[in-house]
């Protein structure tokens, strides 16, 4: 016998919630397990002191700054190339086969494996540029498979501004340019600024492309030398700089310290929160900006 | 009359289409021309013409002349920036920019490089009077342009286009998404507004066309079939076509 319309509807309506609260349980068991593993190690004293290879007590500051300072560099790096990409993708190609290639290649970058592109960096950066195993190595890799996405989020940002507003701006006179700036940038800033902190995230996170690039050790830091010459200096683009995802990834493997697995523990809980922080700074910003930039309550 | 806009030969090609054909007009100084024709006839790409904003569309390929004020707007030395501010322009579906009112109007001015507080204060207050819209909002004017209704939101575009001095305005249906009554305030408007600008409107709607125009152009598949003085078309068109379309035959 053929079911009713009405109980397929509710049948499927069943199954479609099911899918999402799995979702949802999968992703908070995940989430809390992690936390409730390592909430217990962050102490300020974990956050700041450097690690130990043989001792309990070590703590992951290098490591923490070293993310975040690897983080800052990248994003120096991929956000000019991948917005000015993304407007040339979104306001001046023609569509083509030029275009479609350049798209065909962002498509292919955006899939390569991150164990790739650390290889990749090794030979070009580390070795052929010799960069040595340095932060500013790390960077450039990690922008290899950040700057697709960047590129993707500008033309998105870009292209899902209504036509009519740039029509608005070009009836008015202004150049292409102007209209670019004035109109299309800020009505799409959000879009771009959330993608961008998304994409941060993503960098934040990264381990194997950074294994063989910034390095897997650093050097003691002198967090007093601010001079990004001096080779103690934490702001040194040209230091190794081990990070947090590729330090939870080594003392996991082959940690000797007593407590390498609580420190693994706070470090992933660490982690996890810092991604979850940008996650959520990047919707409040986004939406602040909007209102900000749209004169909207 | 003096003409502001002369067009002469004007053929339109959308690839393989043949858009516009062999179109010849002038635009007679400080009047309100309207455009009719069914849907499809090529009046709204015509219009878009006279301010290149075809420019924009991939595969539009245009020969022929259009002049403003005896100058070819597509030859080498047009600045199609200059040619944009000189004939302004107001769409179908209003477009304010996500931005407070007054910034809306002083949007254009700013760009264009004036600064000065007081003058762009001065602007703004004249173009929301040129728009009517001044009553409405001039205690509102740091609140969002889309806290206003529709008919609202027009007439600041109206106001938006006002703030950089154009002496044409080209109009695309502009009331089309507007209520009765919003609609015939923008009508009320534009009689207003020929006194100072010379007016194209662009119009689904034949009786807008006899009720704010002085001179109707009526399209039929991107030729254009018939100008004439707004009553003699109605009354006594000269065209058999023409005549069809006014009475109801088609479109």
């Amino acid at each position: 016998m053929r079911m009713s319309n009405k109980t397929a509807d509710r049948i499927a309506t069943a199954v479609f919630y099911f899918f999402a609260f799995l979702i949802i349980a999968v992703l908070a068991s995940l989430i809390g397990f992690i936390l409730y593993r390592g909430l217990g190690q962050i102490s300020w004293h974990f956050l700041t002191s450097p690690p130990e290879t043989f001792k309990t007590g070590g703590g992951i500051g290098p490591q923490l700054f070293n993310s975040l300072f690897l983080l800052v560099l990248t994003m120096i790096i991929t956000v000019p190339l991948g917005i000015g990409a993304g407007i040339y993708m979104a306001e001046y190609s023609r569509p083509g086969r030029f275009t479609d290639f350049i798209r065909l290649v962002v498509e292919v970058l955006s899939s390569f494996p991150s164990i790739v592109v650390g290889l990749f960096g090794l030979l070009v950066f580390v070795q052929y540029f010799d960069l040595k195993f340095s932060l500013l190595a790390g960077a450039l890799a990690l922008t290899v498979f950040n700057l697709p996405l960047m590129v993707r989020i500008t033309e998105q940002g870009i292209r899902g501004v209504p036509r009519e507003q740039k029509e608005a701006g070009l009836a008015l006179g202004l150049t292409r340019w102007h209209t670019i700036t004035k109109v299309l940038l800020p009505v799409s800033l959000p879009t771009i600024l959330t993608g961008t902190i998304l994409a941060a995230g993503r960098v934040f996170g990264e381990a194997a492309a950074l294994l063989f690039t910034a390095g897997m050790s650093s050097p003691r830091l002198d967090f007093t030398d601010w001079n990004p010459l001096s080779p103690v200096s934490p702001l040194n683009p040209l230091r190794p700089a081990e990070t947090l995802a590729v330090h939870i990834w080594k003392i996991n493997s082959e940690g000797v310290a007593p407590d390498a697995a609580q420190i693994a523990a706070g470090a992933s809980a660490v982690l996890i929160l810092t991604v979850l922080l940008f996650n959520l700074g990047s919707r409040w910003l986004g939406r602040f900006l909007y209102r900000k930039l749209t004169a909207s309550r | 009359m003096n003409q502001v806009m002369e067009i002469d030969r004007l053929n339109l090609h959308y690839g393989d289409f043949h858009a516009l054909k062999e179109i010849n007009l002038g635009i007679p100084e400080k009047t309100v021309t309207a455009f009719i024709g069914p849907s499809g006839c090529g009046k709204s790409t015509f219009l878009r013409t006279l301010n290149r904003m075809n420019d924009l569309v991939p595969g539009v390929q245009i020969g022929g002349s259009v002049k403003l004020d005896g100058q070819d707007i597509y030859g080498a030395d047009t600045d199609v920036e200059v040619l944009r501010k000189r004939v302004g322009m107001v769409f179908q579906q209003p477009n304010p920019f996500p931005k407070s009112i007054f910034d809306n109007v002083a949007y254009g001015p700013r760009l264009h490089g004036i600064r000065d507080k007081s003058r762009l204060n001065d602007i703004v207050e004249r173009s929301l009077r040129g728009a009517s819209l001044w009553e409405e909002v001039k205690d509102l004017l740091g609140k969002s342009a889309l806290s206003l209704s529709g008919g609202q939101q027009q007439r600041l575009c109206i106001a938006r286009a006002l703030a950089v001095e154009p002496e044409v305005l080209l109009m695309d249906e502009a009331t089309s998404a507007l209520d009765p009554i919003s609609t015939l305030k923008i009508e009320e408007l534009v009689r207003e507004l020929k006194k100072e600008y010379t007016i194209v409107m662009v119009t689904h709607n034949m009786h807008q066309a006899a009720r704010v125009s002085d001179r109707t152009v009526f399209f039929l598949n991107g030729e254009l079939v018939e100008a004439e003085e707004t009553e003699k078309l109605f009354s006594n068109p000269t065209d058999a076509r023409t005549e069809d379309y006014i009475t109801g035959r088609f479109g």
